[in-house]
């Protein structure tokens, strides 16, 4: 119910946040380098599932390839969180609860995010040893 | 949340039966969502037989035969009976469309079922509340912004620049597009919905306007306009055949172009 509020000062509301495109744009570049990045791992990973766990470690020292597991995490979680951010958006209209739920995407995308680097890079940098 | 199911004053009853009259060749059957604000009960499905023979070949031909000769109370909106106006936009066999250019026999199915346009605040029978729908088209100020002193005569605009208008202009403002879209249904106090995005396109891109940054400004926003998904629903169903969805694509396009 709103009250004796008129349709235009529901219509603009709390006005423009001036705040979107940034948003728009970290979509579409997370999409586009993960359709690369992707593709990339998938195949090195059906071309891993042969090496061996040696094999794999080997593969993972590699500069390049390090750089490109890390590029493919980074892309992959930020590209997981603005998008489960609109989910919540779209269907949660409770303010409160919206808030919690952006807070744990963010958290769980983020804590993901960094958790998977860090063994990337300790794989990469130590070659798989404790 | 979102609302999955109806709340259970929504729920949607039986109604009555007005029977086709006796010698009637051809019987079409039309199901009307009925619902009368000054009764307590929840909305019903009305059934009416029609003599096929008796109506004109649109939905609102047969609108306006059961409403001259079987039951006076059916209420609804309409006035140029040729897409003009807008005003008979409802959801005709499960599409938000126009009655008075939607043939009944072009309708799938042995009955026509005929409902008021989705997720709007119904006043009665077929007739939403359209002020929210018109207020946020009011919002975008649909009007030429200007700082330049006015000219002696008129704005003048080039052939090429006029033609860029095509495609918006033609907007009637039925709301089949706009009710038609999912994001609107969830968020429609805070997005703008297709039509008036459609119409801020329109003022964005004509030349003659001077205020295109404010208009980008008042733009920008997470739900204003980026709750459009590119579902597409609006350019499906708009009677018009323009594409709303594309104009707003063109809107963040601009507004990328702001940026890099």
């Amino acid at each position: 119910m709103t009250g004796y509020r008129t349709p235009l000062g529901r219509a603009r509301g709390l006005g423009s946040a001036k705040d979107g495109v940034g948003r728009f744009i970290s979509e579409r570049v997370t999409s586009v380098a993960l359709l690369f990045l992707v593709i990339w791992g998938v195949r090195s990973a059906l071309g891993l599932s042969r090496a061996g766990y040696a094999g794999a470690v080997h593969w993972l020292a590699s500069p390049v390839n390090a750089a490109l597991m890390v590029l493919l995490a980074v892309a992959g979680f930020l590209h997981m969180q603005v998008g489960m951010a609109v989910v919540v958006e779209d269907y949660i209209e409770k303010p409160s609860t919206k808030a919690v739920l952006l807070l744990i995407n963010a958290f769980v995308c983020w804590a993901g995010l960094a958790l998977t680097v860090v063994c990337l890079l300790k794989v990469a940098l130590s070659g798989g040893g404790a | 949340m979102v609302e999955l199911t109806l709340p259970k004053n929504s729920t949607v009853g039986k109604g009555r039966h007005h029977p086709a009259p006796a010698g009637t060749k051809t019987v079409k059957r039309f199901r009307i969502y009925r619902w009368n604000p000054e009764g307590t009960g929840n909305p019903v499905w009305d059934t009416y037989d029609v003599d096929a023979d008796a109506m004109g070949p649109m939905v609102l031909d047969a609108l306006i035969h059961i409403k001259n000769d079987i039951d006076a109370t059916l209420t609804f909106r309409r006035s140029c009976r040729e897409g003009v106006c807008g005003s008979c936009a409802m959801n005709i066999g499960g599409r938000n469309t126009l009655a008075c250019t939607h043939g009944w026999e072009e309708v799938p199915g042995k009955e026509v079922v005929i409902s008021p346009l989705p997720h709007l605040p119904v006043i009665k029978d077929l007739v939403p509340d359209m002020a929210l729908f018109y207020a946020q088209y009011a919002s975008i100020e649909p009007w030429l912004h200007t700082t330049t002193p006015e000219p002696e005569r008129e704005w003048r605009q080039s052939e090429e620049d006029r033609a860029k208008l095509d495609g918006l202009y033609e907007c009637i403002l039925c709301a089949c597009c706009t009710t038609s879209c999912p994001s609107y249904w969830w968020n429609g106090e805070k997005y703008l919905g297709p039509a008036t995005l459609l119409q801020a396109r329109r003022w964005l891109v004509d030349s003659r306007d001077e205020a295109t940054g404010e208009r980008l400004d008042a733009l920008e926003d997470p739900f204003k306009l980026y709750r459009c998904h590119t579902i597409m629903n609006c350019a499906q169903v708009c009677p018009k055949g323009l594409n709303p969805a594309k104009a707003i694509g063109e809107i963040k396009a601009m507004l990328v172009e702001r940026v890099v």
